[in-house]
């Protein structure tokens, strides 16, 4: 595929060959940008990759996050309420780049804050900033041409959402412009609520094999160490986003003042991550 | 203005009209989106469908309900002759009904056992919780907490008629957190549940079939009116939030040019004061996606969106129709608007001049009457859309007049 070949030489495709060198699954962790305020967060994204993250997703936050549960929804109003926007999201992304070139960053949100900036601008000042790929979750493919074709043309990715609802006759149409890696969302809901069975999820990365080269992660629903370890055994990465998410909004809430709480979270990410690295040890 | 041999065409394929519309949604809804779509397809090529929904129209809602002649207020404005389509007198108070007959219908063609719905205003929920009991499917209604606040009545009748009502905390607790609720709902329980969307707007094939389940207004305008004049009204006048009173009521006359059409926005303390002081999503806002589909929204600068204001619950959405925005484009519909204010003063002048007490909604196209039928000549035959009964509405309309109740 040509969209493919622009893109094989990427972050995300480096990183998920580094990853299969090593013989282990990779841990995806997902964070809202401005979350709770600007510094807060940057010191939060920066501290990932030292903490064990291996890709980052980026939110975008918004504020009619639809397929998102109570803890993302939270976190995308402090964000807002603290003055977050998608420039200020590509200034993080650029503050993050200044200290690492390597760790891919997907930016993940809904598609009318890029709407409102336009397509083609958000894809160049994206690119610019150093990210590899893009998650849109109220663009299935039916609406490719909105940002998922002009994306690949502008060398970022778009990561396809897959779902336990994506029947066999849709899977090739989902598949057809994918690129970077494919996420499984485990269950049918939103994110930061139920999670789905080892057996449900074995067979579903089974079954996306059949359809795609590319990595499959794996999230919605995974919340501790054990549950990380438990789909790395059969995915090529797990996403973690409520969980820590969460963690930050409760050190937060009991007081806890900035850099104590950043450490905290750090310190999650890095028990999500020895689970992920022991679990096919 | 685009000339176009036909108006009434739309939506394509995906279901856009021009560039707005579409399917904007996450892919654990797609497939469904699509199952819903193909079942809507089948159920309007088969007759039996159509003859139990007419059925339910007649027997049940009490359709066909009167064009009527308001003449006190003709005579009070001195133009125009204008009609009511008296929309307000369906069983439960509003046109919403028409629409919720023929989505559970659908719902239980499809087999689907749960019934999930949004309402700001609470008519649409009424409706919906109506044939919910009518047809035994359990209804779970989806409604901001400042939305509860402020309608208490028709919470109060969506339990009596057995639906759930569950409160809405996020966001601002209004309408358009009500829809995102509701969508997470589905998204939670694609198996066996359907969404009945209110208004004209949400992913296609929403906006096109509760256009043509609202096209019975404008269909049976036209045979009244045939009745009534021997001819074609001259002006059709209908209030929008989402759209669907307006576009059942315009829809059937679109390629009538003679025919003009104006669609009432709410512009609350006024659409120069910005967004966040009005409900008007053509006048003050611009193109952007939400809930499913590209249309006009209220939105800032980021994309982000805003709350709307309204005195009328029913009209305080950041969005509207995707058709609407497309027959604003094209220019074939006036989009128009009126004030909280405006509202208020021609719910009472219809309380007075005709005996009947219009919903705020409604309030907002006969405010628009009032501004254009003195200008207009004997023999210019206008309709407004009285889309609902405004007994809901008295304790905000008290409050704003300075009475305790």
């Amino acid at each position: 595929m040509k969209s493919a070949d622009v893109l094989a030489e990427g972050r995300i495709a480096r990183r998920f060959a580094a990853l299969k060198a090593e013989g282990r699954a990779g841990l995806v962790t997902f964070i809202t940008a401005g979350d709770p305020d600007p510094t807060v967060s940057q010191a939060v994204l920066n501290g990932l990759p030292a903490a064990g993250a291996d890709l980052i997703e980026l939110g975008m936050p918004f504020t009619d996050p639809m397929a998102d549960g109570p803890a993302i929804q939270a976190s995308s109003l402090r964000a807002l309420k603290a003055g977050m926007t998608v420039r200020k999201t590509l200034e993080m992304v650029r503050g993050f780049r200044k200290q690492d070139a390597d760790t891919p960053i997907i930016l993940m949100g809904y598609f009318n804050p890029i709407h409102a900036y336009g397509v083609e601008p958000f894809l160049a000042d994206a690119r610019a900033a150093g990210v590899d790929g893009l998650i849109v979750v109220d663009l299935p493919p039916e609406e490719d041409e909105e940002l998922c074709i002009p994306a690949l043309q502008a060398g970022v990715s778009f990561v396809r959402l897959t779902t336990p609802t994506t029947d066999e006759a849709r899977m090739p149409m989902v598949m057809r412009n994918t690129s970077g890696f494919v996420y499984y969302v485990s269950i049918a809901g939103i994110t930061g609520t139920a999670s789905a069975s080892n057996t449900a999820i074995d067979a579903a990365v089974a079954r996306l094999k059949r359809h795609t080269d590319l990595p499959v992660a794996v999230g919605f629903g995974i919340k501790t160490p054990d549950q990380a370890a438990e789909v790395a055994r059969v995915a090529d990465a797990a996403v973690v986003g409520s969980a820590i998410v969460t963690r930050l909004a409760d050190s937060l809430a009991a007081g806890v003042d900035g850099a104590a709480a950043v450490e905290d979270v750090l310190g999650f990410v890095g028990e999500l991550a020895k689970g992920v690295r022991a679990a096919r040890g | 203005m685009t000339k176009l041999n036909t108006y009434r065409s739309g939506p394509d394929e995906r279901g856009h009209f021009g560039i707005f519309g579409g399917r904007f949604v996450a892919e654990t809804l797609m497939p469904l989106i699509l199952e819903v779509e193909k079942a809507y397809r089948e159920a309007r090529a088969d007759p039996a469908f159509e003859g139990e929904m007419r059925q339910q129209l007649k027997q049940y809602v009490g359709r066909p309900n009167p064009l009527y002649y308001a003449e006190r207020l003709t005579g009070q404005l001195g133009g125009a002759k204008i009609y009511f389509k008296r929309e307000e007198l369906n069983h439960t108070g509003a046109h919403k009904i028409n629409n919720c007959i023929g989505q559970i219908l659908l719902a239980r063609r499809m087999g689907k056992t749960r019934i999930i719905a949004e309402t700001g205003a609470g008519q649409h929920g009424v409706a919906t919780a109506t044939v919910c009991a009518l047809y035994n499917m359990p209804c779970v209604i989806y409604m901001g907490e400042t939305d509860i606040a402020r309608q208490q009545p028709n919470v109060f009748r969506m339990k009596l008629l057995g639906a759930e009502v569950r409160p809405v905390t996020s966001g601002s607790g209004t309408l358009k957190d009500a829809m995102n609720e509701a969508l997470r709902d589905w998204v939670t329980n694609v198996a066996d549940t359907f969404y009945i969307i209110g208004t004209a707007a949400g992913p296609h094939p929403y906006p096109a079939m509760v256009r043509d389940f609202q096209s019975v207004i404008g269909d049976e305008v036209r045979t009244q009116m045939q009745e009534l004049e021997g001819r074609l009204p001259d002006s059709l006048v209908a209030c929008v939030g989402g759209g669907s009173n307006a576009i059942g009521l315009f829809h059937p006359f679109l390629d009538d040019s003679t025919v003009q059409m104006i669609g009432v926005e709410a512009a609350g303390r006024g659409i120069e004061k910005g967004p966040l002081d009005h409900a008007a999503s053509i006048n003050g806002g611009r193109p952007g996606v939400l809930h499913g589909n590209r249309t006009y929204l209220l939105q800032d600068e980021d994309g982000q969106i805003l709350e709307g204001h309204s005195i009328s619950a029913g009209l305080d959405y950041p969005g509207i129709g995707p058709e609407h925005s497309w027959l604003h484009d094209v220019g074939r519909v006036e989009y128009a608007y009126a004030t909280d204010q405006e509202a208020l003063d021609a719910f009472q002048l219809c309380a007075r001049t005709e005996g009947i007490i219009p919903a705020l909604e409604s309030a907002h196209g006969l405010a628009e009457v009032i501004k254009r039928a003195p200008k207009l000549p004997k023999d210019h035959l206008m309709v407004l859309c009285l889309s609902g009964r405004g007994d809901k509405d008295i304790f905000s309309v008290a409050k704003h007049l300075g009475v305790e109740l």
